[in-house]
């Protein structure tokens, strides 16, 4: 029996059929919806998904927006900037590349910096021989739908032996306000051996706007490559993200992820490393704050398939008012994977009576010469600390600020490129009462 | 490395001791799942009307339900009508009056067992109640702790005596439709021991279950209710043997208690059931529901295991903290060697004010054994000050076992404290090289270190048994260095 | 400045102080020793505000003001002090901005005007030297990764900088070698003057060597049980509590 809510995008791609790009990857598509409409969307008795409930985002009916829809003032597509960041720069505006704000700029030899709707004009070979492929939509609705709605979203490629210097910078600014509409961003990152590059992707919404934001990443990351991956979420509080990201890691390569979730009603944000080859290894760094009525989930799963690999993950959730916190962390150090070193942290704190975090560290282990562990805390501001700075004649809300401010940071510190820490800490004081106060203690 | 693998397969190798066969006539029941049989049990038993409509009500729910499929084991599909609900050694139709009455062939197993049940002989300040396949056959020292006012007497004796107590207290920790082994066990359970301790009393001496499976395709279905009254205290402890069979034998358990205010329970077991051959044949399914519950305020309930056991384990001792200041705690130690499978763990579930728990898990993995911890910290919105410690430690032994971890935290009120640690390691080479380097052989090496990891557990446990669990523990563990 | 009266203070359910009477004035130094567990860390604790401590009778007022009746920071601003035995590490907050913040807060609550940040620094560098601290501790988060004695330095220097009208340094002394110890108490009587009070929490007289008292009382089971001078100290150190105890036990 299919559900109202599965036959609504079943007819959907029906009505769409005609518009979507790339007619090679119509079997994909196609394979995909089938997948969707076999399993669904996910229920609450699914392991992954006890914690959060989708039937909010199910039982709406998202319109797809049409291309070149609404235009942008300046000041608010610079407003969104990182100004202070000489970077390579594509920004999709409600889902849609928008080439006259983007700024691609100079690129070295063999670099292909798209959106993938021109990428399939000039490069449908490279597209073909690598889109989907890690992105497995047999076990995700949500991935099967973007498989299946696939409209746009970036394309980079960095081949061998080539560093790129500058960023890229990816925004999916979402404006529209007039009706409720849903995107389905895709982006393929494909590294080459020894190639480095740094990722950002930044989901921003204008306030009131009332959307659903279905992302896709993938990204492969070839021998001795590394990648530095940057998710920064600020979609509007009506709104709804989910967003999955898929890497596949080969022999010695390195990723360094970092996800910051702000925005959106509804959250859920997924990442997979897979340590496909000895000596890969990855970092995972998160941190969501939510308030009101927000809920935040964030999934990770980091497999170790072969020796020598390593992972490290460092999650930490700060929840006010109504909001729900949930983070799942999953380790799997497969049979093969000896001399596994994988450790995992993740702690919360609960500004409000209200407040809920659910967290689930998990380790499934088949080899035994390795080293792993985790941990996971849930409590409130140290009172000790607090008295400490009171008895320094800071006042109570002020050294609660302060306090909260310094947990989240500690996730902040990890990021190494300056101009995005300081972004980050800006974004994350915005969030706090005394932001000036702040400001002054994190100059 | 070679030589050190060595070692630890010849560690591994010790073969499972309580695997004899007890020749008794027994009075079975042919195998197969109906009302009738449950009718059946309740009639042999003299039940009252109640009992049996509970049992049915139990059992109507079960053929609604699904076995669950979560845990991280696998097995083929049981079949429910293959297993006999009943049997009794035909000796002990009657239910023994003393001991003096008691089949000797009987006396002696548990004799073997290590478990005398001549009172003389007993371990002095240890009361056995001594259950066999379906029915109890022994309890001992009745009267000295009659004279306390303890009840301590198999179940089916306390549904007679004492109907207003079990009547009371029956399935209001681990309701009947709770899960599918639960509901079976309500449905077909058989005997298993009864304790009430009394208002201000301190049990004199520590009560113990010994539980022994002995006919061929039987499922032991035994049922547990201890209830500590306002002000009481009792160390409780559990030991489980069975005979060696290439079949899977079925044991699903059910254990309830009941703390009130001030009250405390300490419940130990100590699980050796047949865990099957080196090539994972036979062995026990161990699927047991233990649940406490600390109703009143200042209550505690203290569960400590030592699993070496059971082809298959599937229990998750848990405490229920509603009153204040209520404090749980889970002392764990699991072994799995060969192709034995674990899922344990338990769940604490904060309700009343200022709870608080502790949970210790160790579990170690040897040969192909799969052992995961799977552990819920719940703290619900009444529940103010709430504390938990986790710490949930594995180690591994070879590089064919599995070490899992599953913790489930979830806290919908801001003032609790709540901290998860978990590791898993293998024992360094370097720790061994340092105890051989001193002259240690490498499985005493092993078993000093396997020791060394499970102490915080073990000093939990009443001192016999501590002896005996270390014991085990390095026959469970022979030939698993690697 | 500061008046104690039969002060009864629980803490965990657990009564500690049990009746305490002490009355200290301006430009005096009082030392407070006792054994250990007598009340005399309650004592600093209850002073500076902290909330878990419970006054279930008797008052304090200081400087003619109900001092139970204000929170931690409002008593920082109207002068208390208190050097914690146990200084709380703050990751992520960092040492210097703190006191910055501090210190402009309690000028501001006193109608002063918040200091610009080259006269702060100016100020920090004065006041360092006075404790002989190294300046990149002050960049670090507050006592992070700190040593024992590089703690207890980081409270005299808080305290030099923040001058105030009554200092209560709990068993500052404690844990520091010779050469801290000096530092420390030059740090203490630097500070001494007219319009200031210094309660000294200490278990030995040592640090009463170099910062001399005007007045020592000793602690025992929550209430001031004999009161005295210097002499006193050196007379504890030479016979114990037991003897002072046994004394008041007789009385």
């Amino acid at each position: 029996m299919t559900s109202t809510a599965v036959e609504y995008y079943l007819s959907a791609f029906t009505q769409q059929k005609g518009k979507f790009i790339a007619p090679w990857f119509s079997d994909q598509r196609r394979a995909a919806l089938d997948s969707f409409q076999q399993n669904g969307f996910p229920a609450l008795r699914q392991e992954n998904w006890k914690y959060t409930d989708v039937r909010s985002i199910t039982k709406r009916n998202f319109i797809l927006t049409e291309k070149g829809n609404g235009s942008v003032p300046k000041n608010q597509i610079n407003s969104i900037r990182f100004n202070e960041l000489d970077c390579h720069e594509l920004i999709f505006i409600n889902g849609h590349f928008s080439s006259k704000n983007s700024r691609i700029g100079n690129l070295p030899d063999g670099v292909i910096l798209e959106s993938l709707v021109i990428a399939c004009d000039i490069h449908p070979d490279m597209l073909q021989k690598h889109l989907g492929n890690n992105a497995n939509y047999t076990i995700g609705a949500f991935t099967a739908l973007n498989t299946a709605f696939l409209h746009d979203g970036a394309m980079v490629y960095i081949p061998d032996d080539t560093v790129l210097e500058k960023p890229i910078c990816i925004f999916y600014l979402s404006t529209e306000t007039k009706h409720s509409f849903i995107t389905h961003p895709r982006n393929l990152l494909i590294l080459g051996r020894n190639a480095q590059a740094t990722v950002i992707e930044s989901y921003i919404g204008i306030e009131n706007a009332d959307y659903f934001t279905n992302s896709v990443t993938e990204a492969v990351i070839r021998a001795g490559a590394k990648l530095e991956h940057y998710k920064i979420q600020q979609e509007s509080e009506q709104s709804y993200h989910i967003g999955n990201f898929m890497a596949q890691q080969e022999k010695d390569s390195r990723l360094e992820s970092h996800s910051v979730s702000l925005g959106g009603k509804l959250v859920r944000n997924d990442i997979t490393s897979n340590l496909a080859q000895p000596g890969a290894s990855v970092t995972l760094n998160g941190l969501y704050m939510a308030r009101h009525r927000q809920h935040v989930d964030n999934h990770t799963l980091i497999n170790h398939l072969e020796p020598h690999t390593k992972s490290e993950e460092y999650y930490r959730g700060v929840l006010d008012d109504h909001a729900r916190g949930v983070f799942n962390g999953k380790v799997i150090v497969h049979e093969n994977a000896q001399k596994t070193d994988a450790q995992q942290s993740n702690a919360n704190l609960l500004l409000s009576d209200n407040a809920e975090a659910d967290t689930k560290p998990e380790l499934e282990i088949y080899a035994d010469d390795v080293k792993c562990s985790h941990g996971a805390t849930v409590g409130q501001l140290d009172k000790q600390m607090l008295f400490y700075l009171r008895s320094r004649a800071i006042e109570e809300d002020k050294a609660r600020s302060l306090l909260t401010y310094a947990f989240a940071e500690d996730v902040i510190n990890r990021i190494k490129f300056v101009p995005i820490r300081k972004r980050l800490e800006d974004l994350v004081i915005g969030r706090l009462p005394d932001a000036a106060l702040i400001r002054e203690f994190a100059a | 490395m070679a030589t050190r693998s060595q070692d630890v397969e010849y560690l591994v190798k010790k073969e499972y001791k309580h695997g004899f066969v007890t020749d008794v006539d027994s009075d079975t029941v042919p195998p197969g799942l109906n009302e009738d049989v449950i009718r059946l049990i309740s009639a042999k038993k003299n039940e009252p009307e109640w009992l049996l409509e509970w049992r049915l009500e139990a059992y109507r729910h079960w053929l609604t339900m699904q076995e669950p499929k979560w845990a991280h084991v696998r097995h083929k599909p049981i079949d429910y009508q293959a297993i006999s609900y009943y049997s009794a050694p035909k000796s002990q139709q009657d239910g023994p009056k003393s001991l003096a009455e008691v089949d000797p062939k009987l006396l002696e197993t548990y004799e073997k067992l290590g478990i005398p049940l001549h009172e003389q002989k007993m371990l002095a300040g240890v009361a056995v109640d001594a259950v066999f396949d379906s029915v109890s056959v022994a309890t001992t020292f009745k009267e000295k702790l009659a004279e306390a006012g303890v009840i301590f007497c198999p179940f089916s004796e306390a549904v007679q005596n004492h109907p207003e107590l079990v009547r009371q207290y029956l399935g209001t920790v681990v309701p009947t439709g709770d899960n599918f082994f639960a509901a079976l066990n309500s449905a077909v359970f058989t005997d298993g021991s009864f304790c009430y301790i009394p208002k201000h009393t301190r049990c004199p001496m520590e009560l113990s279950t010994y539980f022994r499976i002995n006919a061929a395709n039987t499922g032991q279905f035994e049922r547990t209710l201890i209830i500590a009254d306002t002000g009481s205290y009792v160390s409780y402890l559990e030991g489980c043997t069975a005979p060696m069979r290439d079949e899977n034998q079925l044991h699903a358990a059910v254990v309830e208690l009941i703390a009130l205010d001030n009250a405390q329970i300490k419940y130990s077991t100590v699980q050796n059931w047949y865990p099957g051959d080196k090539n994972g044949k036979g062995g026990i399914y161990n699927f047991v529901t233990k649940r406490g519950d600390c109703r009143g305020e200042n209550s505690k309930i203290s569960w400590t295991q030592v699993e070496t056991g059971s082809a298959i384990t599937w229990k998750y001792p848990s405490c229920i903290l509603r009153g204040d200041n209520s404090r749980g705690e889970f002392y764990s130690v699991a072994v799995t060697n060969n192709y034995q499978q674990a899922d344990t763990g338990t769940k604490m579930i904060h309700i009343g004010k200022n709870t608080s728990s502790t949970i210790i898990s160790k579990g170690i993995s040897a040969g192909h054994g799969q052992n995961a911890y799977r552990g819920l910290v719940r703290v619900t919105k009444t529940a103010e000050n709430a504390r938990n410690y986790t710490q949930c430690d594995s180690l591994l032994m070879g590089d064919k076992c599995g070490a899992h971890t599953f913790p489930y935290i979830e806290v919908k009120n801001s003032s609790a404290q709540i901290e998860h640690e978990a590791s898993t390691s293998k024992i360094s080479d370097d720790q061994l090289f340092y105890c051989m380097q001193r002259g240690i052989s490498p499985e005493d090496a092993v078993n000093m270190i396997v020791n060394g990891f499970c102490k915080e557990v073990f000093k939990e446990l009443p001192m016999e048994f501590a002896v005996e669990a270390q014991k085990l523990l390095g026959v469970t563990l022979e030939g698993a260095v690697g | 400045m500061l008046e104690i009266k039969n002060l009864y203070v629980r803490v965990e359910g657990k009564e500690i102080l049990r009746g305490l009477d002490l009355k200290v004035n301006a430009g005096e130094v009082h030392a407070i020793m006792g054994p250990n567990g007598s009340g005399k860390s309650t004592l600093a604790n209850v002073l500076a505000g902290r909330s878990d401590y419970e006054i279930t009778n008797g008052s304090i007022t200081y400087q003619e003001k109900d001092l139970t009746e204000m929170s931690p920071e409002i008593r920082a601003c109207e002068g208390i002090f208190l050097a914690f035995q146990y200084p709380v590490e703050i990751p992520g907050v960092n040492n210097i901005y703190m006191l910055k913040a501090a210190l402009n807060a309690i000028r501001t609550y006193q109608g002063k005007s918040k200091l610009d940040a080259i006269e702060f620094l100016n100020l920090v560098r004065e006041k360092l030297k006075l404790v002989r601290m190294k300046e990149d501790l002050l960049n670090r988060s507050v006592n992070e990764g700190f040593s024992g004695g590089e703690k207890k330095r980081n409270e005299i220097f808080q305290m030099a900088v923040l001058e105030p009208r009554l200092a209560i340094l709990d068993e500052t002394d404690s844990g520091l070698d010779i050469d801290a110890l000096k530092i420390v108490a030059e740090g203490v009587n630097s500070l001494r003057s007219r319009d200031r009070a210094i309660i000294l929490v200490t278990h030995y007289q040592r640090l009463l060597n170099y910062i001399v008292p005007d007045q020592v009382h000793v602690l025992s089971e929550g209430r001031i049980v004999k009161s005295g001078h210097r002499e006193l100290a050196l007379k504890l150190e030479e016979k114990g509590y037991e003897w002072v105890k046994q004394e008041a036990d007789a009385a």
